[in-house]
């Protein structure tokens, strides 16, 4: 089909009739496909359906995998029981790459072709930033798992909550007395180069600096980055404390780097789990970690101290004591944050409920009924623990985790309580119009 | 840190570097020179070979060298038969047309990158090195196995000099490099030798990947970075020129690692493709390229 130039000549190969036919056939197939069903109307008994915008694939797909298995899980939980208002629950996932223009267009995907009746599920905070103006336009409430202060700051809009993960500010303000306290008053930050990581750049130096310590270098690292020796001579000598808080897949290799730059000559470590989340703490060249301590947002290994309703949760999500896969030990989840999905679905599971929400065309009752929100008690839909919602600016305030590596295991040593991590309010959503 | 261990530390990291760039650039340049192929689905074969190297390594079990040398062995000769079968699928049916190649390997890439994706999965996932010998220094540590790349890729460097000058197939290699027409008058198999080639191109790829692969991890989308560092380094180097791609390899390597470690690593990146503008600009053949006949 090349022409002695070597150029493809189209013009050359004749379109037969027939093939033409065959082209059209395969379309009109295609459009009357599953998926491009038109639904009618939503029936009262019609299953509630929640898109949830997932990290199948990119730097958040081990996220993405274990925040699927955990909806699940909540999902068939829900659906156990009742469903919401006696509907069952019916969960679309699309993949957003974790990348935030993707994210938005899967918002738009969700609003315009699935008819779902909310988005949900995301965690990168660059993806939340990128497909929030997509879920305000959509009018399309939008449920996040995120953990950045974005949502919280009031600047995203009205259909955005995060009431089932804490956010970053509070989680730094409530952790900061025990890190200048127990860890060291010399602080070198670590931190991604996107916007979860500007946000340990912003608000622990204050944090700190309230208790008497000080951050005397900020490192910001590439989210992409493969390699970070190159970046470590940059930690000032005088450095007592360093907190690292890493994302994506080559986590691993930035604490293994970590180790063999300082070996056991190091300075106290201080880290979001983050920097090892999916990833086994007993991989071989992380020993230097014993003795160092994370935050997580709920225990990667099994407590002492587990309530009922916490061996309930981690059964029915399928993860074992030491918080890996049952049957694959070496699947190690992200615990510390997937719990907020299975409690963001409980919810929204209450504000449907509340709202006596029937269709899209309740969305707006729905944001209300949200809003008003204002406790929700540790039990089976709450298993992390207790928590306080702030319907003004759409976020929740719960306890914190600190954890020391101790015998290879993760072992609390520090819980906070829920006033630790209160802050003013920086704005209000709810003068915003629906 | 005081200046003295703050450049050594940053010329190892460099060195590093080099090392696997001058391997993944050499088999881009091998390629190019003698099948004038642009191959953009070479930093794919780079990512097979890390991603073999895992499958390899967990399938053995013992002590981690014996994993990680039957992946140094395997991982390459599977990745080039794979390389040869699209060699034989796909460029030999668009005959070597430049433009058409570079499309075909444009596709080439998604379909290797969506395979790895769909068989492998999202993760990132850690090989383990042979040994882990750590290298304390008075200033800070450093991995021994780090530094062992550096002395493999040497080893293989000159392994392929040798085969390029010293042997009948490099003879004809260069030959067909010199001028693909006359080399086919005087007997020649120049397919043959494309398929070759193409395979070989693709081996160095999966080797050096399997070198870094215990100090990064195996994961679906790390291809990208290498092909693109490994353009930048034929083109200043100069297309086809074994000497123009380690001498140039080094240079970005290093530079990359001292403008990293002391200023910031989005800088060395603007400096390398500041360089490859100038070269383009001042010698467009390459530092060490002859102009094309």
């Amino acid at each position: 089909m090349t022409d002695k130039n070597g150029f493809f000549d189209l013009s050359r190969s004749a379109l037969t009739r027939r093939t033409a036919l065959k082209g059209l056939a395969a379309g009109a197939g295609l459009a009357v496909a599953p998926g491009f069903v038109r639904y009618s109307q939503a029936q009262s008994s019609a299953p509630i359906k929640i898109g949830f915008q997932s990290h199948r694939t990119g730097i958040g797909a081990a996220y993405g995998r274990w925040y699927e298995k955990t909806t699940a899980a909540a999902v068939k939980a829900i659906n156990d029981s009742g469903g919401i208002n006696g509907r069952p629950v019916d969960v679309i996932i699309e993949d957003d790459g974790t990348d935030p223009g993707r994210g938005a267009e899967v918002v738009g995907k969700f609003a315009s072709q699935h008819k779902t009746d909310i988005v949900y599920g995301t965690l990168f905070s660059h993806v939340v930033i990128g497909s929030a103006p997509a879920a305000g336009e959509a009018k399309m409430p939008y449920f996040v798992v995120s953990e950045g202060h974005h949502v919280a700051s009031t600047k995203l809009n009205r259909y955005i909550f995060q009431p089932g993960i804490t956010d970053v500010k509070s989680q730094i303000q409530s952790m900061a007395p025990w890190i200048a306290a127990n860890a060291g008053k010399k602080v070198t930050q670590i931190f991604p180069d996107f916007a979860f990581g500007y946000d340990h750049r912003d608000y622990l130096p204050p944090a700190l600096k309230a208790q008497g310590a000080e951050v005397i270098a900020q490192i910001a690292i590439p989210p992409t980055e493969s390699s970070f020796t190159k970046y470590f001579p940059q930690i000032p000598a005088e450095t007592e404390v360093i907190y690292h808080v890493m994302v994506g897949p080559a986590v691993l290799t930035f604490v293994k780097e970590l180790g063999e730059f300082y070996g056991s000559n190091r300075p106290q470590l201080f880290g979001f789990i983050d920097s090892l989340e999916a990833t086994d703490i007993n991989s071989p060249g992380l020993e230097f970690l014993d003795g160092s301590h994370f935050w997580e947002g709920s225990p990667r290994y099994a407590q002492p101290d587990d309530s009922p309703a916490q061996k309930a949760y981690r059964a029915a999500v399928g993860i074992d004591d030491n918080g890996a896969a049952v049957g694959d030990p070496k699947d190690v989840s992200t615990a510390a944050h997937m719990f907020g999905c299975w409690e963001t679905l409980y919810v929204v599971k209450k504000a449907m409920e509340d709202a006596g929400y029937k269709g899209p065309e309740d969305r707006a009752k729905l944001v209300e009924a949200t809003e008003a929100l204002t406790e929700f008690a540790e039990g089976p839909e709450h298993p992390q623990g207790p928590k306080t919602f702030n319907g003004k600016i759409h976020q929740c305030f719960g306890i914190q985790n600190i954890s020391k590596v101790e015998g290879g295991r993760l072992n609390v040593v520090h819980k906070t309580k829920i006033e630790d991590g209160l802050y003013e309010p920086e704005g209000d959503y709810t003068t915003q119009t629906l | 840190m005081h200046f003295g261990p703050h450049l050594l530390l940053a010329a190892l990291e460099g060195l590093v570097t080099s090392a696997v760039l001058a391997l993944t650039a050499l088999g881009l340049s091998l390629v190019f020179g003698v099948m004038r192929v642009v191959n953009v689905a070479h930093g794919e074969f780079f990512m097979l070979g890390a991603v073999l190297a895992w499958a390899i390594s967990t399938a053995i079990s013992g002590h981690p060298a014996l994993g990680f040398l039957a992946a140094l062995v395997l991982a390459p000769l599977i990745v080039g038969l794979i390389a040869l079968v699209a060699e034989r699928l796909v460029l030999r049916r668009l005959n070597y047309n430049p433009e058409a190649t570079i499309v075909a390997t444009i596709g080439m890439l998604y379909i290797i990158q969506q395979l790895a994706l769909t068989f492998y999965g999202p993760e990132a996932r850690p090989v383990e090195p042979p040994f882990s010998y750590r290298i304390l220094l008075p200033w800070f540590g450093y991995s021994g196995y780090k530094l062992s790349i550096i002395a493999a890729s040497a080893l293989l460097l000159v392994a392929t000099w040798l085969v390029l000058t010293r042997t009948k197939i490099g003879l004809v290699m260069r030959a067909t490099q010199y001028d693909s027409e006359t080399a086919q008058a005087f007997g020649i198999p120049v397919t043959r030798l494309y398929a070759g080639v193409f395979a070989l191109g693709a081996m160095l790829a999966a080797v050096a990947a399997v070198l870094i692969v215990p100090i990064s991890q195996a994961h679906y989308l790390m291809g990208q970075d290498p092909l693109l560092l490994s353009f930048i380094v034929v083109i200043i180097g100069g297309l086809g020129s074994l000497r123009g791609t380690v001498v140039a390899a080094v240079l970005i390597g290093l530079s990359d690692g001292i403008i990293s470690v002391f200023f910031s690593p989005t800088l060395a990146k603007i400096i390398a493709t500041l360089l490859v503008a100038m070269v383009l600009v001042f010698r467009p053949q390459g530092l060490f390229g002859t102009t094309s006949r």
